[in-house]
Formats: C-alpha cells, sequence, structure tokens
C-alpha cells in the first residue's frame, strides 16, 4: 500500500507541467545563423591539444593564434598582415568588432574535442573553431562543426581523408597531405638514392598512418622502387625494437616511418640503436625516410635525424616575406621560432578573418563562398590556392632533412628543396581522396 | 508510492527536480557577467553530467554492491555507442531503436565478459576485465577498421555520411539523431533578464533516462537480491560455504551494469552522432571507477554527484585560459596581478588534471565517503544541536533509577 498522499492524477499533473517547460518558448530567435556576433566583439574558439601526446604542437599553435588575434585588433607589429596580397583587414577587428577567443583542450581525443568545441559553440558563442593536432580529432570536430553550423579552420592535419572522404562544406584546411608528401618526396628520394631501392614501411595503425603509407608506397613505387613489406604497429607502441631486427633479414634498404609526434621520435632511435644507418644491403647504404616531419620531432629526435629526408608543410627557414614577417613577430614575443603547426593555424585564422571582411559577413555560407577558389600570397607559403571542390590549399611544399651541423636549437632540419605547387597536384576525384561528399554549407539556426 | 519508503522516495524528488530545472540550476551567473566561465548550463555539459551519472549508477551496482572493481567498463560505454550509430547508418535516425540495440549489445558483450571474468574475484577479476576492455579498445582502433572490414572506423570515429543506406529515414525528419521527428540537437533559449537559460530535447530526454536509472538502481539497491549482492560483498567465502552459489547474483549484477553503462554509450551517440575508440581506452573505465569512488561508493546519489564533479572540472577549468584570469585579477597593481597569475596558472587550462587529482586526494584522504560524507558531515554540524537537545529531553523523560 502506498503511504503517499500525491494521487495520480497530481503526478500526471506535474509531469505534465515539467514536460511542457521547454517546449513553452519557441526557439524564436532572429539570428540568421548560429552565433551571430550582436555586439562590439567576435569569438573564435581555438582547440587545440594542451594535454596528451600531441601537447607541444597544440601549445605551440595557441601562442600563434593569440598572436593572430593581437594583430587582427592592430596591435603588434601587424605580422603577415602586411604581407598579406588581400588587403580587406585593417587591424581593426573583424567587420569592426573587436576579436576575442576562448581556448580548448582536445586531449588529442575525438571525444574531449567535440565536447570543449560543443562548449564553444553552445556557451561561449563561437562562430569558428580553429586548431587540432591529429587527424582523427580534426574530421570529428570537423563533422561537428558542419553539423552545429559553424566553420572550422583545420590545424595540423596530414590524413588525405580531412578533405578526401570526410571532408566537409563548413571545414577547411590550409596544411598538406599525405599524397603532397609522397609526390615532394619521391623525386628528391630517387634523386639521392637512386631508381632501385627496396623499403620497407613501418606505419602507425590508424587512419592517418594508411593514408600516408599508400601515398608513398604509390610515389616511391612510380620511380623504381619496390615495397617489400608493409608493417602495421599499434598506436601505443612505445618500444620497436621488436619491429625493426626483421627490417635486417627482409632484403630491403630503406626503412620508411610513417610515425609522428613520439612515435616517431622512438623508431627512429630504436633503428638508429640497431645500427641500421651503418649497414649495407644489396650493394647500397641503408637509408632512413620519415615522411612527415615537424620541428618539435625533429627536437625530440636529437642527434638521429641527420641526414633523415622528410616533407614539411612549412618551415622558418624560408626567405619570403610572409615567412619573414610572422617568424619575426613570434620570436621577438615569445623567444623562439614558432613551429609549422603554429604557422598553419595563424594563417588559417587570418584567412578566415580575411574571407569575413570580403564576404562582409559572418555567415558561414558567405565565408565558404569568399574562400572557395580563394588565391594569395604573403602568408609563407608562396602562391596558395583554396580550392572550392575539396577545401584544399594547395601550395609548394617543402623536402627537409636533418642538419649534418645544427649551429642552434632550433635549425635542427635543413630545406633541401621547395617543391612546385604543380608538382604535389592533384585532381579531386583522385582514388586516394575518392568517396566523400562536401555537401552544402550549413549556417545552423 | 512507486515502493519506496519515505527516505527514498524524498531522494529520489531531489534528483528528478534537479536534473529537470538543471538549466536554471547550472547557469547561476548572468551570461556577460565575468564569473558566466562557471556556468554548466549549456546542452553538451548537461547532458554530459546526466550521461555519465548513468554510467556511474550502473557502474555502482556492481562495485558499490558486489564489492567486484571492474576496470573495463568503458568497453561497454563503447559497445553501446557503436551499436547506436549502426542503426543511424542503416536504419533510422530515430533514437529509440538505437538505444535499445546498445543496451542488448552491452548485455551480450557483458555476459561474455563477466562470465569468464567472475570465475576470478579481487585482483585478478580486475585485471581480467581491463585486459577485456584493452582488447576491445585495440580491435575498435585498428583490428576491426582496417580498409576491406571496416566496423568500427578506427581512429576518425564511426560516423554517418550522406551516402549511407538509412532504410527507414525520408525527408523532413531531421538529419540528426532524433525521438519521432523532434532532433536531439534542438535548443529552446529562455532569456530572462540578463541571463539565457537553454533547454534542449537531448538533455531532457537523458535527464528522464536518468531519473529511471536512479529510479532503478534504488529498487534495486532495496530488494532481496540487492541484500544477496552486499552479503557477496560482506564474505563470499562463508556465503559459499552455506552451500549457495553467489556467481549467477555476481554475473547478474555484471550484466546489469554493463547494460546501464551501454545506455550510457548509446545516449553519448544520441546527443552527437560519432562513437570512438577512445571511449573504450582504459583511462575512460578509470574515470568511472574515480567517479564512484569521487562521490561515495555504495551509496545511491554519489556516483551522480561524483560524475558532474569530474565532468565540471574537465569542460570548465580546461577552458579558462591566462587571459581569463589577468581580467579577474586586473584589479590588482601590475607587479601581484603577474604574480597572482604565474601562482594559479598551473592549476587551469592544462593543468586541469592537477587540480582534479589533488581535490581527489582531499577527498580520498578526509572524507573515505566520498562527496556524500561530506555532504552528511555538514548536515550533521547543522542536526547536532538539535539532536542534542532531543537526547536532553529523553534524559529528561527517563525517570532516574
Amino acid at each position: 500500500m502506498s503511504k503517499s498522499d500525491l494521487t495520480r492524477r497530481g503526478v500526471m499533473k506535474a509531469g505534465a507541467a515539467g514536460l511542457a517547460v521547454p517546449t513553452i518558448f519557441t526557439a524564436g530567435s532572429a539570428a540568421a545563423y548560429t552565433n551571430e556576433p550582436t555586439g562590439g566583439s567576435v569569438t573564435l574558439g581555438f582547440n587545440v591539444p594542451q594535454t596528451g601526446p600531441y601537447a607541444d604542437e597544440g601549445n605551440d599553435e595557441l601562442l600563434a593564434q593569440q598572436l593572430a588575434v593581437e594583430h587582427l585588433n592592430g596591435e603588434g607589429d601587424g605580422g603577415c598582415l602586411n604581407t598579406f596580397t588581400s588587403k580587406a583587414l585593417q587591424g581593426n577587428g573583424i567587420l569592426g568588432k573587436k576579436v576575442e577567443f576562448v581556448t580548448g583542450d582536445t586531449q588529442t581525443k575525438s571525444d574531449a574535442a567535440r565536447a570543449s568545441a560543443k562548449s564553444m559553440i553552445e556557451k561561449d558563442g563561437a562562430v569558428m573553431i580553429n586548431g587540432g593536432s591529429s587527424s582523427g580529432v580534426a574530421i570529428a570536430v570537423q563533422g561537428l562543426c558542419q553539423e552545429a553550423g559553424v566553420i572550422f579552420m583545420a590545424g595540423l592535419t596530414h590524413s588525405n581523408d580531412t578533405t578526401g572522404k570526410d571532408k566537409k562544406a563548413n571545414g577547411f584546411r590550409h596544411f598538406f597531405n599525405g599524397y603532397m608528401s609522397g609526390a615532394a618526396l619521391a623525386p628528391v628520394l630517387e634523386k639521392e638514392y637512386g631508381k632501385d631501392r627496396r623499403a620497407y614501411h613501418l606505419t602507425a595503425d590508424y587512419t592517418w598512418g594508411w593514408t600516408q603509407q599508400e601515398s608513398i608506397a604509390a610515389a616511391t613505387e612510380a620511380t623504381g622502387w619496390e615495397t617489400v613489406n608493409n608493417v602495421l604497429t599499434p598506436l601505443a607502441s612505445t618500444d620497436f625494437s621488436s619491429y625493426i631486427a626483421p627490417v635486417l633479414n627482409s632484403g630491403a634498404d630503406v626503412l620508411v616511418l610513417n610515425h609522428y609526434g613520439g612515435n616517431m621520435v622512438n623508431s627512429l632511435t630504436n633503428a638508429i640503436q640497431f645500427g641500421l644507418l651503418d649497414k649495407e644491403v644489396n650493394g647500397k647504404d641503408f637509408k632512413i625516410v620519415v615522411p612527415l616531419y615537424s620541428e618539435l620531432m625533429a627536437a625530440g629526435a636529437g642527434e638521429n635525424i641527420k641526414g633523415v629526408f622528410g616533407s614539411m608543410n612549412w618551415n622558418w627557414q624560408l626567405q619570403d616575406d610572409g615567412t619573414k614577417a610572422f617568424v619575426k613577430s613570434f620570436g621577438e614575443k615569445y623567444g623562439k621560432p614558432p613551429s609549422n603547426s603554429a604557422q598553419t593555424c595563424y594563417a588559417q585564422t587570418l584567412l578566415y578573418a580575411d574571407a569575413c571582411e570580403r564576404a562582409g559577413t559572418f555567415n558561414p555560407c558567405g565565408v565558404v563562398e569568399a574562400l572557395e577558389g580563394f588565391e594569395f600570397d604573403g602568408l609563407g607559403n608562396g602562391p596558395t590556392l583554396y580550392r572550392a571542390e575539396d577545401h584544399q590549399c594547395f601550395k609548394d611544399v617543402l623536402v627537409v632533412k636533418g642538419a649534418e651541423n645544427p649551429t642552434n636549437a632550433y635549425d635542427t632540419l635543413e630545406i633541401v628543396e621547395i617543391t612546385p605547387r604543380a608538382q604535389v597536384e592533384y585532381a579531386p576525384d583522385h582514388p586516394m581522396f575518392a568517396g566523400g561528399d562536401l555537401g552544402s554549407c550549413n549556417p545552423g539556426a | 508510492m512507486l515502493g519506496l519508503n519515505k527516505n527514498d522516495r524524498t531522494l529520489l524528488v531531489i534528483v528528478a527536480v534537479l536534473a529537470l530545472l538543471a538549466p536554471f540550476i547550472l547557469n547561476p551567473f548572468p551570461t556577460d557577467s565575468s564569473l558566466a566561465q562557471f556556468n554548466a548550463g549549456y546542452p553538451d555539459l548537461m547532458q554530459k553530467f546526466v550521461i555519465f551519472g548513468i554510467f556511474a549508477i550502473g557502474f555502482n551496482i556492481l562495485f558499490g554492491l558486489t564489492g567486484y572493481l571492474s576496470f573495463g567498463h568503458a568497453a561497454f560505454l563503447g559497445i553501446g555507442s557503436y551499436s547506436a550509430v549502426w542503426i543511424y547508418k542503416l536504419f533510422t535516425y530515430n533514437v529509440i531503436p538505437a538505444m535499445m540495440l546498445s543496451v542488448v549489445m552491452a548485455a551480450i558483450f557483458a555476459l561474455l565478459i563477466g562470465y569468464i571474468s567472475l570465475r576470478r574475484s579481487g585482483i585478478y577479476f580486475s585485471i581480467l576485465t581491463l585486459a577485456f576492455a584493452q582488447m576491445s579498445f585495440a580491435l575498435a582502433y585498428s583490428v576491426l577498421s582496417n580498409p576491406k572490414f571496416n566496423l568500427t572506423n578506427g581512429e576518425t570515429g564511426l560516423q554517418v555520411y550522406a551516402n549511407d543506406i538509412q532504410m527507414f529515414h525520408r525527408d523532413g525528419l531531421p538529419d540528426f539523431p532524433h525521438i519521432f521527428g523532434l532532433s536531439m540537437g534542438s535548443t529552446s533559449k529562455l532569456p530572462l533578464g540578463a541571463w539565457e537559460f537553454q533547454f534542449n530535447v537531448g538533455y531532457y530526454f537523458c535527464a528522464i533516462l536518468m531519473i529511471l536509472a536512479f529510479y532503478f538502481s534504488i529498487r534495486l539497491f532495496r530488494s532481496p537480491f540487492g541484500m544477496m549482492l552486499r552479503a557477496v560483498k560482506s564474505n563470499q567465502q562463508r556465503m559459499n560455504y552455506t552451500g549457495l552459489n553467489s556467481r549467477p547474483y555476481t554475473l547478474a549484477a555484471f550484466v546489469i551494469s554493463g547494460m546501464f553503462a551501454g545506455l550510457a554509450g548509446g545516449l553519448l551517440a544520441a546527443t552527437d552522432p560519432l562513437a570512438g575508440a577512445e571511449r573504450m581506452q582504459w583511462t575512460a573505465s578509470g574515470e568511472v571507477v574515480l567517479m564512484t569512488i569521487l562521490g561515495g561508493a555504495g551509496t545511491l546519489i554519489g556516483p551522480v554527484l561524483g560524475a558532474g564533479f569530474i565532468k565540471y572540472f574537465e569542460n570548465i577549468f580546461s577552458k579558462i585560459n591566462d587571459q581569463v584570469l589577468h581580467q579577474w585579477v586586473s584589479f590588482m597593481p601590475d607587479g601581484l596581478e603577474d604574480f597572482v597569475v604565474a601562482l594559479i596558472h598551473p592549476f587551469i587550462g592544462k593543468g586541469w588534471h592537477l587540480t582534479l587529482g589533488i581535490l581527489f586526494m582531499l577527498v580520498v584522504i578526509f572524507l573515505p565517503g566520498g562527496l556524500v560524507e561530506g555532504g552528511q558531515r555538514i548536515g550533521r554540524l547543522f542536526g547536532r544541536k538539535k539532536r542534542a537537545e532531543d537526547t536532553a529531553d529523553a534524559a529528561a523523560k527517563t525517570p532516574a533509577e
């Protein structure tokens, strides 16, 4: 028996009233798009890994993003605003609104990254999300921004999928990708190491590793190389000795490490410890290639990267005006040269701001239209095109190698070749990028 | 009413009221004030509160009652999410069938894993569950996502693409998880003076399920079955010697708890249609253990509080940066301002783990019963005077010998 004085009718009434609360007030906002800025300021969301395996890259990105906001608001020396070919930005914020920003921690996890991006969109009213230092995270956040109706300006993401099968209309990538690495590296490797090399691949076992391995294998095989074997290594591995030992007996004379971050530092160190570089196979010196380099990885690997070839999106040692302006502002403020992940986030923030100015609105559809097919220069990579078909930037790619005699802590890499843009271009429906659908821009609301 | 005694009914009503009024309660600061940073009343975080509340309630049924410490519960969370997203991809965005499959799949896996793991107890059980969870993670992360057979889409996470089959999806329905046409993502905003309150369909869906889960958990705690589970915790050996086979009971508790985790995983996918492998990683399993211990293992409301506590830190403290700090302490002279910011800096932004760790240590050292014990102590502090008077009265009434 119930001892309560609550009746069934009472409960029903209370329940009905409770349930009705959310529907009484209809979504009556007159905004034309998600988070339309109405006050004197506009909020950008900088979502980078501050903890986890890519924290170093993330914190460097954050420094660059803060620098970009300063320059947009007319503080500091203006940086690349002076060299950018588009002159829409005046140094008075974006469309006259002061730029403010919120930051978040992606933890290099898709879930945490999406939670952080959502709080920026739902709570802080961010109109654009920038950052990310992992392809998985970038793809996850790009999907979220498409659903929510804000613009996503990707940071460091190198997988072909970001602008391939997972491309989205609201997402844009300035960084290069696995295919471009292959296209830029293969000719240099052919010139340095000859046509009849036998390559052994160690590949991080996830989407980025697979797409990069596929790209590098295809590009090197086109120059006459043979791919002996491709071994997938779990991302969580820290000791690669057991993967290195079989390389010696495989008859391969080149080891390609499709690893990034701490993985690459460890696998390269293991390979050096095994004395691979002192070996001679098939009458040739054994060589190691690391297709995707970053300054922070180079610093982590120390001595071991001497003479090892790889590719990069950008390097602070370039001599064009855009690079010089950016390196100068960054160096004066933080006392060190920026990494290439920092540069891509800086460029992306300026590109977004510029697109808003040219479109005359923060509406994502206007921004998408302004960015699609946009040609520009002066941000550090030479003449660049934002291709309309897949929202991928096309620009020169750097082939670098570990410096033989670094003079200070920062010039650990030296530029071997600046591969011209034409050489790394591909059709939007290239098989490595097929299967995706850009969809149409989503303004939300 | 509802088969509850007075105390439990009060507890249920409190939880229900808190859950239903959360958009108000969690938004105490006006939108434009500098303290708005601490507001938690936006849909995503509120959803996380109740979803991880469900997860922790389920975990507590196993850990709080039987004392079996599972270190692999995140596996069921992930399985729930993957099941839900596959329903979206193949059939429909409606969340009801997705939730059902999530719970059923989690139950099947819990039955398998539990059947094997429960042959051991104590640390060996924990290690076995951890091993299974890590196997599931490895399967989801790479083995089952190779280009030939792609069940989980690896690191990128399983998502719904425009060219998926979606057999029962038709135009007019939202392109987002929905409940009979009402999108989980739709939010009504109520501006009220300087405040703005957000009411989100997905949140209320999760909150109602959380209240149901909480009710179920109360009933289970008070049932003869719950008593049997407590007996397992206090002395399983003695129980076995009396000729009673305790394994069916522990297995049932394990499966029920796995189903709660599956439901939570399904709800994560209902509010955000993406399932990632890192949801199954051991850190996620550890997180639910922390939530339960922080809130108070074995108590009814503790796990829900613990879940809210941890998610709050993860989402609010990680977003405070130096710029925000400078704004807060801008009234101080310059040198002092920089000093204070430098002092607080390690504990905010990327340092949120540190803050959480310190708080966790303080709770475990000074409040071994978790936040619930803290609440009880405060309650006693204010209640003591009254009870002292009662005793005095009673003493007065007792005639002297």
